[in-house]
């Protein structure tokens, strides 16, 4: 199974990771989205299980949980899903989630399982590294690797702390809010990839607010080691609710624009 | 954090990392300014002067001979803005102006704290933004207009239910684009930490003079103390004060909204089990992978699927007992009591009422009751006239 630091270690650039909700807009047809995502160049795959009450999510994201759930996705079916990539292609696969899923599952259970169909990481949004003992050792005990996030009002003493429990990658959030696609990119963000970079080897791969080529680009000269798309690549598929069987080639077309780009940077 | 503000295996701080800065800096400006000489002195002269404290515990003579048992009633619907919600506001808002903040947002279900966020807001000359789902401003649309009335700009918010969960999920995502002049001024004594132990030291005033109340004029503590729960902000407020008197029995009492069997309720700590939301693990309405299930209660205020981590903590523990009573019950005690007393009782506090009706005949005649009335029923009178129409037309006509 493809780890991270192969993925890192491989490439001359910054890697393409995508976001997706599992199941949105349905099983079937999410497959197929993120199936044409791997052909179109992801180097990295991003996935949220859909919750009910998304705290870390804007309305894009909101949106799409709300068509996974209505459309019957659950966790097993996420597991499933999971497995049904990885026979596809060989890419490592984080998980980006909310707490109750897990716990209510049963930590351990949950990560061993989910390491087995295939997942590389398990993140969740809403629990920080002051409560990483609840789920550091399972996850290692699973052979997970971890993720955790540091956002631009992180101190540097704390986000060195979270950097040293951070085996995958640092998921590190370009600004003060929720997901969502924004205009421009937050002032905030080269700062801090800057001062992560002096203060680790570990990969730093930025996401919220991402949503251009040349936002990727932009991060990429930052010094980003990946770059996490997720609203912007959501909003497509909101976008062709009315001819789901488009929404594969659009999602495509989108994540080969940003591939380009970030190769020629 | 300096604590873990956790409660048994309650509690904690379950946030994104985004908020863990300004969670951060309100605990450690709480425990600098609790005990300092200059906030107290401020927060008591508004407890005073503003908010109309202390609140009387009145003896309720008609339905006490009702019952059958003596009921004393703790009336914080009194207070100004007709709820004890503005106990918490001063103090969140006295803190948030200290820490030198300059904009308040709040989340609100019946409006009650809504309202009192905004009287502080107007009090203090801060920027105020309450976040409030569309069905809670529909059937509370009162509130919603003093609020504006104060100056605060009212959130509709669309997802999920459209209630108080639902507000809380919006608030907390401004707040997180906002974190750096805004202070979330938490309505209830839930959340993630510090806001369980803020709310209740600010709101422990409650209790504090119910039990010197009680030792005054009835010359002892009381049998029972009772009070609403939702989010639990007043039942741990009187609750607090009554822990170490061992014989004084803590009856907390949830909505059971159309039946604890039917599932339409907001009564997690009867009904519930442990989980995470909104920061903080608590007894949870959940299906079995953890998704929160909708919610239903006739109040607005307790309409909510999760409870404070210190309830679940005084649940398992046994120091208090949780009851549930129905919608039905409710609307009932809302009609006997103001028959009664001439007092109209929230519907939130009605739930307390109608549990101390349900003892009649079943506590003997020394018994004495304390009630904590959390709130007036004034922004509930349409409420009641559309489930009871006949009724209220039949005694209309009658009187």
């Amino acid at each position: 199974m493809k780890k991270y630091k192969e993925v890192f270690n491989e490439l001359k650039r910054a890697a393409l990771i995508p976001f997706f909700v599992i199941g949105d807009p349905d099983f079937d047809t999410s497959l197929e989205i993120v199936k044409a995502a791997i052909d179109a160049g992801a180097d990295i795959l991003e996935l949220g299980i859909a919750f009910s009450d998304p705290i870390a999510d804007g309305p894009t994201i909101q949106k799409a949980d709300v068509r996974a759930m209505g459309a019957g996705m659950d966790i097993g079916k996420a597991k499933d899903f999971i497995s049904k990539i990885k026979a596809y292609k060989d890419i490592p696969i984080g998980l980006l989630m909310y707490y109750n899923l897990v716990y209510q599952y049963g930590t351990e259970k949950f990560f061993a399982d989910f390491a087995k169909a295939g997942t590389n990481s398990v993140l969740i949004a809403d629990l920080s590294i002051d409560d990483a003992d609840e789920v550091y050792e399972p996850a290692r005990k699973a052979g997970l690797d971890t993720v955790f996030m540091v956002t631009p009002n992180t101190e540097t003493q704390r986000a060195k702390r979270i950097a040293e429990k951070c085996s995958g990658f640092i998921y590190t959030v370009s600004l003060l809010g929720v997901t969502g696609g924004r205009e421009t990119l937050s002032d905030m963000v080269k700062p801090l990839i800057t001062r992560l970079k002096s203060l680790t080897d570990v990969p730093v791969c930025v996401g919220f607010g991402v949503s251009k080529p040349e936002h990727a680009v932009d991060l990429a000269k930052a010094g980003a080691d990946g770059v996490i798309i997720g609203s912007k690549i959501v909003k497509i598929i909101e976008e062709n609710l009315d001819n789901k069987q488009n929404a594969p080639a659009k999602v495509a077309e989108f994540i080969g624009q940003v591939k380009q780009a970030l190769k020629q940077a | 954090m300096k604590y873990d503000g956790r409660f048994g295996q309650f509690g904690g701080c379950y946030v994104p990392e985004v908020l863990i800065p300004a969670l951060e800096e309100i605990e450690q400006a709480f425990y600098k300014y609790y005990k300092d000489e200059n906030f107290v002195a401020d927060l008591d002269a508004l407890y005073r002067e503003y908010a109309g404290r202390p609140t009387p515990l009145y003896y309720a003579t008609r339905f006490s001979k009702l019952v059958g048992f003596k009921v004393y009633i703790k009336r914080e619907d009194l207070l100004h803005g007709g709820a004890h919600k503005v106990n918490n506001c001063l103090g969140q808002g006295l803190l948030a102006k200290y820490m030198g903040k300059t904009k308040l947002i709040a989340e609100t279900g019946a409006g009650q704290h809504g309202l009192a966020t905004s009287m502080i807001g107007a009090l203090l000359g801060m920027e105020t933004k309450i976040f409030m789902g569309t069905v809670d401003i529909e059937r509370q649309s009162v509130n919603v207009h003093k609020m504006k009335l104060c100056g605060a700009e009212v959130v509709p918010v669309e997802g999920g239910t459209a209630t108080l969960k639902d507000a809380i999920n919006e608030a907390l995502r401004y707040w997180t684009a906002n974190v750096t002049d805004t202070f979330y001024l938490f309505g209830t004594a839930c959340g993630p930490h510090p806001y369980p132990t803020v709310v209740k030291y600010f709101q422990s005033c409650i209790g504090t003079e119910a039990r010197a109340q009680c030792l005054e004029k009835i010359g002892k503590l009381p049998d029972i103390v009772t009070a609403c729960v939702g989010g639990g902000s007043n039942a741990i407020g009187i609750f607090s004060a009554f822990y170490n008197d061992k014989d004084v029995k803590l009856v907390g009492v949830e909505p059971a909204g159309k039946g604890l069997d039917t599932g339409k309720h907001a009564a997690p700590l009867m009904a519930g089990s442990p989980g995470i939301l909104h920061g903080t693990r608590m007894y949870l309405m959940q299906d079995e992978e953890g998704q929160i299930l909708d919610t239903e209660s006739i109040s607005a205020g307790l309409d909510y699927p999760g409870v404070g981590p210190e309830h679940c903590l005084l649940k398992d523990s046994g120091r208090a007992e949780y009851v549930a009573v129905d919608d039905e019950a409710v609307l009932d005690i809302f009609d006997i009591f103001t028959k009664c007393e001439g007092i109209l009782p929230a519907l939130e506090s009605s739930h307390a009422l109608a549990w101390v009706y349900s003892q009649k005949g079943k506590l003997p005649a020394d018994a004495t009751v304390v009630v904590n009335l959390s709130g007036r029923g004034d922004k509930d009178v349409g409420i009641v006239e559309k489930h009871r129409p006949t009724r209220t037309k039949t005694q209309t006509n009658t009187d």
